[in-house]
């Protein structure tokens, strides 16, 4: 069955898998959360339409965290490739959706003006790195495996190793932040951002697995992630988002 | 006998995490300090030769202190001067201006916490029903604090009329809400920039939308 993707809008969001603005166990949260309900809107052509982003935009070595900023050396680490596929709640892949990954170096300290943790920068790693999935809705990228670093919550809390990641879907209601983090890290289930996911399942779903088939041998290893988006659905009968004849589907 | 029922196999949206503080350095990789890609994602959305009234939309995002947050990303995508929006599932009959795609991307400044895009004013679009929607950007406000990216709108305060008519500023149920929604005009030495501070919590507090 071919869509029509003029005719589609998005599943409401389930809300009960994304962690609550206001989780006060992560301090940060507490002022920076709204107090008053969401108003929830029905999908109009503001919020089913979205930036389309193309493969001229990106740079050759912009999913190759390893040598896009290499400067006459190779970034000290574990090297890693990370792979998956960015799905809607349908299982239907979502294709050139902008995929952009950031993470700290192997010591755990960013590229960044504000980072100030003792381990060193790593002067061949630059820690971001961004591409887009294919017609399968498929990604790969190659790094560095990151480290975990402290962080100002409580005084001796740590984040547990993680690739933080922006996805642009195909409308604006896809738009999505979240982290990925490692199979085998015990610092997951005691991680303060972590735990402001309300459910196990959740939870598991961020977590990338070891993926052996997909290793290079001899090279690197390979962790699988996938992603999903919010779902994108026909509408059958009344309420459409504009006014076209709602059955214009094959 | 316990009847098992069967279970629709939909997937469940992956959960959200907050963007922390170091968000520049995958989306704005210059803010955070250093060069990596040759081209970037910027808050400059409107070219040369891109149709309609040049305008900027600045503002900050305030937290529960009154603070400004220095270290926040906000996205924007709108339609063009015509009220398109540049992506295949906008059928409306109207042109696409090919030097617009309608979205950008900027950080609030370190210091001062003021954001800022260079656009375009958008036109109407039409909504749900083929009701207009009075001219409006959409906002995605992500930063370290905030769990789960924040939707809101912003329309124009020299648009009363189509405002007062508009369909989802209407479905605001506390009218003094709606003002949260407003971007003011000011004429600087000729140029229009339209003022909107984003308040997360309090009795200004923004309206934000679940789309």
């Amino acid at each position: 069955m071919a869509r029509d993707d003029s005719l589609v809008e998005y599943c409401q969001r389930d809300r009960t898998v994304h962690p609550p603005a206001f989780a006060p166990a992560y301090k940060t949260s507490v002022l920076r959360s709204p107090r008053n309900s969401l108003i929830s809107l029905q999908n109009s052509l503001s919020e089913i339409t979205g930036p389309v982003f193309s493969q001229d935009e990106l740079g050759p070595l912009d999913h190759d965290l390893i040598l896009n900023y290499a400067k006459g050396g190779m970034p000290i680490g574990e090297r890693i490739v990370v792979h998956g596929y960015v799905l809607d709640e349908f299982r239907r892949p979502v294709p050139d959706a902008l995929v952009e990954v950031w993470q700290a170096n192997a010591g755990g300290r960013y590229r960044h003006k504000k980072d100030t943790y003792i381990a060193p920068i790593d002067p061949n790693f630059g820690g971001c790195g961004r591409v887009l999935t294919d017609r399968d809705g498929h990604y790969v990228y190659r790094t560095i495996r990151p480290g975990p670093y402290p962080w100002r919550n409580s005084v001796n809390d740590w984040r547990p190793a993680h690739i933080h990641y922006s996805i642009s879907g195909a409308g604006w209601v896809q738009r999505l932040i979240t982290q990925m983090y490692f199979e085998g890290d015990p610092l997951i289930t005691q991680c303060p951002i972590v735990r402001t996911i309300p459910g196990e399942a959740a939870v598991r779903q961020l977590i990338a697995v070891l993926d052996r088939n997909a290793a290079v041998p001899l090279d690197s290893l390979a962790y699988r992630f996938d992603i999903v988006l919010r779902g994108a659905r026909a509408t059958w009968f009344e309420n459409r988002v504009q006014g076209q004849p709602s059955m214009q589907r094959e | 006998m316990t009847l098992m029922i069967n279970q629709l196999d939909y997937l469940k949206e992956t959960a959200s995490q907050t963007a922390g503080p170091y968000v520049h350095i995958g989306l704005a990789p210059k803010q955070a300090g250093f060069d990596i890609f040759e081209k970037n994602f910027s808050n400059v959305l409107a070219g040369p030769k891109t149709q309609g009234d040049r305008i900027t939309i600045e503002g900050r995002v305030v937290d529960g202190s009154g603070t400004p947050l220095r270290d926040v990303l906000i996205e924007l995508w709108q339609a063009n001067a015509a009220g398109k929006y540049n992506h295949p599932a906008d059928r409306q009959d109207k042109a696409i201006d090919a030097t617009f795609r309608g979205w950008g991307r900027a950080c609030s400044d370190f210091e001062t916490g003021v954001w800022s895009f260079e656009t375009i004013k958008p036109g109407a679009v039409e909504g749900r029903g083929g009701r207009a929607m009075a001219p409006h950007v959409s906002l995605w406000i992500v930063a370290r604090g905030i769990n789960i990216g924040l939707h809101t709108r912003m329309y124009f305060s020299d648009e009363a009329a189509a405002n007062a008519a508009d369909p989802v500023l209407n479905l605001i149920e506390w009218e003094v809400r709606r003002a949260t929604l407003i971007g003011q005009r000011e004429d600087r030495a000729g140029k229009v920039v339209y003022r909107f501070d984003v308040h997360l919590q309090g009795l200004q507090e923004t309206v934000f939308f679940d789309i």
